[in-house]
Order: C-alpha cells, then sequence, then structure tokens
C-alpha cells in the first residue's frame, strides 16, 4: 500500500511547549473567548436592532441612542456616575500615593498594622462593605438629604475612595520598588528641600503608575453596583443602578446602547491604560 | 533619615485618617451591632448578646451558607478547569499573542458587571437568543417530521443560571494569576521532562502543577471568595431558591429591617473570607521559605 506522500510544510511542527499550536487547546480557546465574548456582542449588535422584540434582526437604525441619549433620568444617572468616579479618582490617587510613600519611606510604630489595615478594602466582600457604608450613613454620618448636585454624591463619593484608594497604593508601591533613593539624596544634595525633592524627582519617576492607579480607580468606582446600591437614594441614582432598575423590568434595546456607550468608553480606557503598562505587567 | 517627624505626619496622616474615619468605623459600627437587638423600630441597643450569631447556626441560614459554599465552589473548579489551559497557551505563546490574549481576558473584567450580568439575561431568558436559535431549529425539523410545540427551555431563573453567571464573571479571576503563575515557571524543568521520556500529562500533572500550586491556590482563592459573597448574579439571574448569602443579607438590611442579625451574617462572611486569605498566605509563605 502506497502512503499519502506528505506536503512539504510551510512552518517547522509545533515544539513540545507551543501550546498555542496544538489544535485541542486552541479549539478550547475558541469556546472559552466565544463564551465571554458571544453576550457582549450580542449586546452590541442587538443595540442597533431595528425592533422592540429586541430578538429578530429587522434592520439597522440609531433610534435607541437617539432614545438613550433623550431619557433624562439615564442621562442623569450616566452624569452621576461619571462625577463620582471622577473625584472619586482625584482623591484616591492622592491618598494612595500618600499612603505608598509613607509605608516605603518611614518606619513607625504600627507599620505593619497600618499594611494589613489597608490590605482590608481589597479583600473584604463587597456585600458588607456596602452594609457597613448604609449603616455609617444612616447612624453615625448622616448625609444631608437635599443637597445641591454634586455634593448630594458625597456619601457615595466617600465610599468609592475607601474602596479605590487601597489598589491605588499597591500600584504605586509597586513603581516605589524601582526607584533609586540616590537620586532623592542627589537632589537633597543640591540643596532641594523636601517638597522640591518629591515635586521634581519622586512624582515624575511615579507618574506612569499614578496614571495607572487614577484609571483602576476610574474603573473601579464606574463599576461599583453593590456598595453603590447600599449608599445611593432615590436622587442620587448611578448607571449601574438605574441598569439594574431597568433589567428588573424588562430587557429593552434601549439598555443595549446605553450598555454599548459604557462598553465603547471601558474599551478606550483600557487602551490608554495599556499605553502605560503593558498587559503581561498588570496581570502579575 | 531625618530625625524630622513632619515629613512622615505629612504623608501617613491624610490616609489613615481616611482608613479609620470611613472604613474601620464603618466596619467597627456592624460589628459592634453584631451583638446587638432590635429596641423599637430603628433603635439597637448594643447588649453583648450572642443571640444573632446563635440564629446563623439555624437550619435555614446554615444551609444558605452551605449552598452559598456550594455553589462558589463549583463555580471556582469550572473556572479552573476552563481557565488553566487558556492561562497556559497565554503563557507559552509568543510576545505579540501574548498581549492578545491577555487583553481578550481583561476586557470584560474591565467591563461592567451590570452590563455583563445584562448581556447573559438577554442570551438566556425565555425569548432569549438561545431559545430564539432552538425554536428556529425546531421549526425547520417541524417540516420534515411533526413535533409538538416548542416549548422554550427554562435557562434563567434558576441555580444553573447562577453558576453559569458566576463563572462567566469571574473566569478572568482565575486565569490572570495561574498565567501569572505558570509565567514565572523554570521552562527547563518542563523541557527536560519531556526529553527524560514523561508524557505532556504527565509532565503536567506531575511537574507543572506541583510547581505553579501556589498560583492555583491563590487563582482558587481569589475566584472564591468574590463568588462566595456574590449579590448581583444569584439576584438577577437566579431564582426564588437560590438565594445566596449576600442576599439574606441585603433583605436584613433593607425589607427585614434586622440590622443587628444581617451584621452578624455579615461578619461571619467576612471572618470565612479573611480565614481563606490567612490560608493563602501561609501556604504561599512556605513555599518562599
Amino acid at each position: 500500500m502506497k502512503r499519502p506522500v506528505k506536503r512539504p510544510v510551510k512552518r517547522p511542527p509545533a515544539g513540545p511547549l507551543e501550546y498555542l499550536r496544538r489544535w485541542p487547546l486552541r479549539l478550547w480557546l475558541l469556546a472559552v473567548f466565544a463564551f465571554l465574548y458571544i453576550p457582549l456582542f450580542t449586546l452590541v449588535a442587538f443595540s442597533f436592532n431595528d425592533s422592540k422584540r429586541n430578538i429578530v434582526w429587522r434592520g439597522f437604525t440609531l433610534d435607541w441612542y437617539g432614545k438613550a441619549l433623550t431619557d433624562e433620568s439615564l442621562l442623569t444617572a450616566f452624569g452621576n456616575s461619571l462625577t463620582i468616579a471622577l473625584l472619586s479618582t482625584i482623591v484616591s490617587v492622592v491618598l494612595g500615593a500618600l499612603a505608598a510613600i509613607a509605608l516605603w519611606r518611614f518606619r513607625f510604630p504600627g507599620r505593619t498594622l497600618f499594611e494589613g489595615a489597608m490590605a482590608l478594602p481589597i479583600v473584604v466582600p463587597e456585600i458588607c462593605m456596602g452594609v457597613a457604608m448604609l449603616v455609617f450613613f444612616a447612624r453615625v454620618l448622616p448625609w444631608p438629604q437635599n443637597l445641591v448636585w454634586p455634593f448630594n454624591l458625597g456619601a457615595i463619593v466617600i465610599s468609592h475612595i475607601s474602596f479605590s484608594f487601597p489598589f491605588v497604593a499597591v500600584v504605586v508601591r509597586a513603581r516605589l520598588a524601582s526607584f533609586n533613593r540616590e537620586e532623592e539624596e542627589a537632589a537633597r544634595d543640591l540643596g532641594a528641600s523636601d517638597w522640591q525633592a518629591l515635586r521634581d524627582v519622586l512624582i515624575p519617576h511615579l507618574k506612569p503608575s499614578l496614571i495607572a492607579g487614577a484609571l483602576l480607580a476610574f474603573t473601579l468606582s464606574l463599576d461599583d453596583f453593590v456598595i453603590t446600591f447600599f449608599t445611593s437614594g432615590p436622587d442620587t441614582i448611578t448607571f449601574p443602578v438605574k441598569v439594574y432598575s431597568m433589567v428588573r423590568f424588562s430587557v429593552t434595546p434601549e439598555v443595549n446602547a446605553a450598555s454599548t456607550l459604557l462598553l465603547l468608553l471601558t474599551v478606550v480606557l483600557t487602551v490608554v491604560a495599556l499605553r502605560f503598562q503593558k498587559p503581561a505587567e498588570i496581570a502579575h | 533619615m531625618s530625625s524630622d517627624r513632619r515629613p512622615l505626619a505629612v504623608t501617613l496622616a491624610p490616609p489613615l485618617f481616611w482608613l479609620l474615619l470611613f472604613f474601620l468605623v464603618p466596619l467597627a459600627v456592624v460589628w459592634a451591632y453584631s451583638f446587638g437587638r432590635n429596641a423599637g423600630l430603628t433603635e439597637i441597643e448594643i447588649s453583648g448578646t450572642f443571640a444573632n450569631y446563635a440564629r446563623t447556626l439555624e437550619p435555614l441560614y446554615l444551609g444558605i451558607f452551605l449552598k452559598s459554599a456550594g455553589v462558589a465552589g463549583l463555580t471556582t473548579l469550572i473556572c479552573l478547569v476552563a481557565g488553566f489551559p487558556v492561562a497556559l497557551a497565554i503563557t507559552f505563546a509568543s510576545d505579540r499573542a501574548k498581549t492578545w490574549l491577555l487583553l481578550l481576558v481583561m476586557l470584560p473584567f474591565w467591563t461592567n458587571l451590570l452590563i455583563r450580568t445584562y448581556a447573559l439575561i438577554a442570551v438566556l431568558r425565555d425569548e432569549g437568543y438561545v431559545n430564539f436559535t432552538l425554536e428556529w431549529i425546531w421549526a425547520r425539523l417541524g417540516s420534515i417530521w411533526t413535533l409538538p410545540p416548542f416549548v422554550p427551555l427554562e435557562l434563567l431563573h434558576n441555580n444553573a443560571a447562577v453558576i453559569f453567571g458566576l463563572v462567566y464573571v469571574h473566569l478572568p479571576f482565575m486565569v490572570l494569576p495561574l498565567y501569572s503563575a505558570l509565567d514565572r515557571l523554570d521552562r527547563s524543568l518542563i523541557e527536560a521532562s519531556l526529553d527524560l521520556g514523561a508524557g505532556q500529562l504527565r509532565t503536567m500533572l506531575r511537574v507543572v502543577v506541583p510547581l505553579a500550586l501556589p498560583g492555583i491556590i491563590s487563582g482558587i482563592v481569589i475566584t472564591f471568595i468574590p463568588a462566595l459573597g456574590a449579590y448581583l448574579t444569584p439576584d438577577l439571574l437566579g431564582g426564588p431558591d437560590s438565594q445566596m448569602i449576600a442576599n439574606v443579607i441585603e433583605r436584613q438590611f433593607k425589607r427585614a429591617n434586622d440590622w443587628p442579625f444581617g451584621a452578624a451574617l455579615s461578619f461571619i462572611l467576612m471572618y470565612l473570607t479573611l480565614i481563606m486569605i490567612a490560608v493563602q498566605a501561609m501556604t504561599e509563605k512556605r513555599k518562599a521559605r
């Protein structure tokens, strides 16, 4: 019996460690990514669908975007979310950077305790932190009702800062590890004050981590539902809380459109984040 | 280091103040409430009672704790099985492919949880895309044979939907630490094992898995903890019998208005979380030694 002649292959056969070139693994990857992305793709696709039923494709339309962008309550919620995220990010970056510098630079009594306490907001279950904030703003520090915007968002902003700034501190500390302290000493020898050394030597070195930390804080705040759910009142609805109440009633293309807009914002933020940090670094 | 304490005070005071006032004090108040009892509609008397903790051991609540642990455990297991090959492929991919694959894993991770859950509802509900596709196939088959009318599968509002949703949300939590651990692995050990005649599967089980164990454990802990405390997924995708512990806690603080009991439940959840993290930290330390 004659064996079929093997055609010359362009590439050498897969090496023992080139798992990505083995077909069972490729199939597996394909399945996992299909699982992760098909729901999101359908969500985006049907935001352009010209049908209220949201299931049969009836043609392309931008009507739902028009509807979403003129829906007063949806817009307010979107604006609230962005405002909260922005305010929380600014404070979180400052607090996170200060905490990271304090832990890196100084020895002080209770340092280990402080370090452990800073890790708590990262690990505590969201629901526990949510109820803690609910109780705090109901009993310990009642946030005044009917304040003018954006002060009515204060309770939410404060809660968001509490769970965001420890994340910023982690990112900044990782960067501080690569700082050459002799640079700062040189600056001081040359007559720089504490403040000048901080501003002209340390901060420029930390800049990439400050930006990465800021993007992280912004996304965390924008993404949060549970903790906001416990701190928001009827006139301080954020986008996730609004979507939650809409989803409970029905699935409408308008929600698809609004979600697609937020999805777009996420993609943009991720791309910006990647300009400052490689995915491989973030993953570690 | 200068003996001047001012720079320390300036850098330490703001974050310390914030952490104390806006994180530790709220938690402390909840902790105190967990030893209290309702005295009137809004008043809580902190009497030092353990009655709330005793109540969490009632079969109903113990059952919900066990069920939550089971659901979170199954979610973690599925994530581990599904995620390990993905992490492996990313680790040994070329630099270019690696960047893209990591981006693909991370993008859903950055996407709003509510949007992702909503996307799942749209896929799974009775009039959802899965049922729509099935109905279409059913209709095609119906033109060949006579079939009973199509009944949509109930894919939503049950325990399977909750697990499906939790896996969907937490898969990146598992893949990233696994990748991080596999990436640090000494590749020559794998090559040596393969050269010396062990097959791929045996190398995987006897060399890769033991070496990457700390990463696997941290992936398990990182996935299990948020899955155990999940609120949104069981709330939106689950049915009346798929409540998890977070849903019970929420109800105590809102509709049931029993804060002391809710406080006790949330502190039990917190203790469980902290124990798991401590165990993970210890295994990591032992490995590092």
